[in-house]
C-alpha cells in the first residue's frame, strides 16, 4: 500500500524541479520547498507577519507583505536577502503585481485603505480609501482594473487604474477574503468565508452572473468557509480552499457547479499551481503544513510540514 | 438625561466624515438616514475589594461607537447616513421617561438597563413599531416568558455562557465540581444558573459553600482561603460564582486543593475577551483599543454586534424602517461576521442573537464554545442557552 502511494507520488513529480515559496504568519519566515524532493529546503528569515507573496514576471524579486512590520520587502530569491523595502502603507496584508510588472495595488487592512507603489521608483503613487479591513486583491489581465475586497464592508471596490479611483462598489457575502479575475478578463470571483459563497461577476458591467455554494457531508456548513481559490491555466476548473472544514473544492468554473471535495490540512487557506500546473500546493494554517494535490485525479498526495501558520504561496521554476 | 459630550463631539466627527466621503465618492447618492440610539439606566454599582478592574464609564458605548465607525464606511459607499446618539439616565432619575423621549427620534435603540427596567421600555407604547436591542441583560426570562416582539438581544443569555464552561469541563472530563457562591442577588441568580448547566451537561456539583468573608481579605489570602476550602470534598474544579467580580479573583491558587477555578474568575466564560485573537478578531481589538484607550469587553461586544446587525440589515434592505429591518435579521439564512469564526444569526422563536462563547482565562482563549461533539440538529450554537422547546415564548409567532 505504502509502495504504491510513493510510486504514485513519484510518477506525478513534474519533470522539472521548482520551488514553493511559502510565508509563516506566525514564524515569521519562508519555507522553500523543492518538488524535485518535496521537502523544505530553505527556511528563510522575513520581516514580521509575513502574508501575501509574489514573484516578479522574471522571478528575479520577490515580494513579501510583512504585515506587522509594515512594509512590503523585496528580496532575492536566490540568496534571501533583502535587497530593500517597499512603502507599503500600514498592514499590508496581500498584493497583486500589475500586468506592467511595476505596479504594486496593495491591501492595507488595519487603515482601509488600498496603496499603489512604483516598484521601480519605491514611491507611492496613490493610495484609495475602500472599505474596512481591505483584504483580498486582484487585478484585471488587461491592467485596468484592480480590485479590493474589504472583509467588514462586504464589499468588492473596483478601482480604475487610470484614475486610481473607485469606478464601483458591488456588496458580497458576509467577510470577503479573495478575488481573482478569471483568465480572459470576462469575469471576477470573490469568495466570501462567512457567507460561504463565491460570487461571480460579469466583469464589463460589474453585474452578478451566479453564486457557488459548498456543502461537504459531515461537516457543519458554518465551518465551510471559502478563501482562497485558483483557476487551471485552461479556465475551466477553479479550486477552492474552504478554511476550517479542511476541504478543497473543485469547481466547474463553466457550470459553477462544485464536482468534488479534496480533504487536505486543517484550516486551508491560499494555493498556488506548479509551474505546469500537474499540482497544486496548499497552505494549511492550523496543522503548519502544505498539502499537495495531484490535479488531475484530484487526489491529495502528501503533507510537507512547514512553519507556524503558513498562509501565503507562491511558485518559482 | 445628559447627552454625554464626548458622544456629542464623536458624532459629530462622524457626520462630518461621512459627509465628505460620499460627496467625494459619489454626489448623486441620495442619502437615507439611520438613527440610532445607546440608551443607558446607569446603575449604583456594589463596592468591590479590588481597585484594579473598574467598570469602564464607556462600557458598552465605546463598542457601540467602533460598530457605528465600521458601518459608517459602508454606508459612505451606499448613501446610508448612520448617526449614534448616546442617552445615559443617572441612578434615580426617570429612565422610562428618557426612553420615551428617545423613542420620538430614533426608532432603532440599544437598551443597556437592569432586566425590569429593559422590560419596561419595550412595554412602552412608544415602543411598539421600533427595534431595540438588549445589550446588557442575560436574564433568561427576556428570551423566555417575558420575550417582547420588538426586542432582539445581542447579550448572551446568561445560561449560554454557563454551557459554555461546562462544555469545557466536560472536555477535560472535569466531571466533579464544588461551587463558592456571593451573598448579592448577581451571585445567586449566577449560581444557579452554574447549577442548571451542569445538571444539563451532566456533571455533578458535589458541595456548595457561601462566601462569607466580610473582611479586607486583601492581605490574608494565604491564611483564610485554604482554610475556608478545606471542608470541601475533592473536586475536579472549583466554580467561583461572583456575579460582581468582588471576590473571585482571590480564591485562585490559595485552594485547600489545588484545583482549577472556574466561572467568574479562572477559566471565564464570556461572549468577548481582550485574548482573542483569531478569526481576524486582531484587528477589531485593534479598532477598538485605539478607539477607547482600553481592552474590549462583552458588553461592548454586544453593542458592536448589535449595531452591526443593524448596519448589515440596512445594507442588504435598503430601509431604515424597523419592521423590515426586524423581518431581515429573523430571516433564513440571515448571516454577519462577528469575529468568532462563525456567522452570527438571531434565533426566530425568541429573538436571541446566535453566538460562539469563548472561555478564557486571563492570558488566552481556553476554547471557543460549541466545542466539537455537542450537536445539534439546526445549529451547534443552539447547544448554548435555552433551545426552543424550554422557551415560553410565544410573542415571536412560537
Amino acid at each position: 500500500m505504502r509502495t504504491l502511494a510513493l510510486l504514485a507520488s513519484l510518477a506525478a513529480l513534474p519533470a522539472t524541479a521548482a520551488e514553493v515559496w511559502v510565508t509563516n504568519e506566525k514564524d515569521d519566515t519562508i519555507s522553500v520547498i523543492d518538488t524535485a524532493t518535496m521537502e523544505v529546503t530553505r527556511t528563510i528569515p522575513t520581516g514580521e507577519r509575513p502574508r501575501g507573496i509574489t514573484f516578479s514576471k522574471d522571478f528575479s524579486r520577490v515580494y513579501i507583505c510583512a504585515s506587522d512590520s509594515d512594509t512590503v520587502q523585496v528580496m532575492d530569491p536566490n540568496t534571501g536577502e533583502i535587497l530593500h523595502d517597499l512603502p507599503s502603507g500600514e498592514d499590508p496584508e496581500q498584493f497583486v503585481l500589475a500586468p506592467d510588472d511595476i505596479h504594486l495595488y496593495i491591501a492595507n487592512e488595519d487603515d482601509a485603505v488600498t496603496t499603489v507603489v512604483n516598484t521601480q521608483t519605491r514611491q507611492v503613487v496613490a493610495q484609495i480609501n475602500v472599505g474596512i479591513e481591505p483584504e483580498g486583491m486582484a487585478i484585471s489581465p488587461d491592467g485596468r482594473t484592480a480590485i479590493t475586497t474589504s472583509e467588514t464592508t462586504n464589499m468588492a471596490h473596483w478601482i480604475d487604474t487610470a484614475t486610481n479611483s473607485i469606478k464601483a462598489n458591488t456588496l458580497v457575502d458576509s467577510r470577503p477574503r479573495h478575488a481573482e479575475f478569471t483568465g480572459d478578463g470576462r469575469q471576477l470571483w470573490v469568495s466570501s468565508e462567512i457567507g460561504g459563497t463565491i460570487s461571480v461577476f460579469n466583469a464589463e458591467d460589474q453585474t452578478p452572473i451566479g453564486k457557488i455554494r459548498f456543502e461537504i457531508k459531515g461537516v457543519n456548513a458554518d465551518l465551510v468557509q471559502p478563501v482562497g481559490f485558483r483557476f487551471t491555466p485552461d479556465g475551466k476548473t477553479a479550486f477552492v480552499a474552504l478554511g476550517p472544514s479542511n476541504h478543497v473544492a473543485v469547481v466547474n468554473a463553466e457550470t459553477l457547479e462544485v464536482e468534488s471535495y479534496i480533504l487536505v490540512g486543517r484550516r486551508v487557506w491560499h494555493m498556488a499551481f506548479s509551474p505546469d500546473a500537474t499540482q497544486l500546493f496548499t497552505t494549511n494554517g492550523v496543522s503548519g503544513d502544505v498539502t499537495v494535490i495531484d490535479v488531475a485525479s484530484r487526489t491529495a498526495l502528501k503533507s510537507i510540514k512547514v512553519g507556524r501558520f503558513p498562509w501565503g504561496v507562491a511558485v518559482r521554476p | 438625561m445628559r447627552l454625554l459630550p464626548r458622544a456629542r463631539r464623536a458624532a459629530a466627527t462622524g457626520l462630518l466624515a461621512l459627509l465628505g466621503a460620499v460627496l467625494g465618492a459619489n454626489a448623486a447618492l441620495a442619502e437615507l438616514p439611520v438613527a440610532i440610539t445607546y440608551l443607558r439606566a446607569e446603575v449604583d454599582r456594589p463596592p468591590v475589594l479590588s481597585n484594579l478592574d473598574p467598570v469602564p464609564d464607556d462600557l458598552g458605548i465605546a463598542g457601540a461607537r467602533v460598530a457605528l465607525a465600521d458601518t459608517q464606511t459602508t454606508g459612505s459607499f451606499l448613501g446610508h447616513a448612520y448617526t449614534l446618539s448616546v442617552v445615559s439616565v443617572p441612578p434615580g432619575e426617570d429612565v422610562l421617561a428618557a426612553a420615551t423621549a428617545v423613542l420620538q427620534s430614533s426608532r432603532l435603540v440599544l437598551i443597556d438597563a437592569p432586566t425590569d427596567t429593559t422590560l419596561a421600555i419595550a412595554d412602552l407604547a412608544q415602543a411598539r413599531d421600533a427595534l431595540l436591542f438588549n445589550v446588557a441583560s442575560g436574564a433568561a426570562r427576556l428570551r423566555s416568558a417575558d420575550c417582547r416582539a420588538n426586542l432582539l438581544h445581542t447579550a448572551p443569555e446568561d445560561a449560554a455562557r454557563a454551557d459554555a464552561l461546562m462544555q469545557v469541563l466536560v472536555a477535560r472530563q472535569w466531571t466533579d465540581l464544588v461551587m463558592l457562591t456571593g451573598p448579592n442577588p448577581a451571585d445567586r441568580d449566577w449560581a444557579e444558573t452554574l447549577r442548571a448547566s451542569a445538571t444539563k451537561f451532566g456533571l455533578t456539583i458535589r458541595a456548595e459553600q457561601a462566601w462569607t468573608f466580610d473582611t479586607d481579605l486583601r492581605e490574608s489570602t494565604m491564611e483564610e482561603i485554604p482554610r475556608f476550602t478545606q471542608g470541601l470534598p475533592d473536586h475536579d474544579v472549583l466554580l467561583v460564582a461572583d456575579a460582581t467580580d468582588d471576590f473571585g479573583r482571590y480564591v485562585e491558587h490559595h485552594t485547600w486543593l489545588p484545583r482549577p477555578v472556574a466561572g467568574s474568575d479562572g477559566m471565564v466564560p464570556t461572549a468577548w475577551s481582550p485574548v482573542i485573537e483569531a478569526w481576524g478578531a486582531v484587528q477589531l481589538q485593534n479598532r477598538f483599543r485605539q478607539a477607547a484607550a482600553r481592552p474590549m469587553q462583552g458588553q461592548d461586544y454586544a453593542a458592536w454586534t448589535a449595531i452591526r446587525a443593524i448596519g448589515e440589515a440596512v445594507t442588504r434592505s435598503n430601509t431604515a424602517d424597523p419592521a423590515s429591518l426586524r423581518a431581515y435579521l429573523l430571516a433564513d439564512g440571515f448571516q454577519m461576521d462577528g469575529f468568532k469564526g462563525r456567522g452570527l444569526s438571531f434565533r426566530a422563536w425568541n429573538g436571541q442573537m446566535r453566538q460562539p462563547i469563548a472561555v478564557a482565562n486571563a492570558r488566552a482563549l481556553i476554547s471557543l464554545a460549541p466545542l466539537a461533539g455537542f450537536l445539534h440538529q439546526r445549529n451547534e450554537m443552539d447547544t448554548l442557552g435555552m433551545d426552543a422547546p424550554e422557551s415560553a415564548c410565544t410573542a415571536f409567532g412560537g
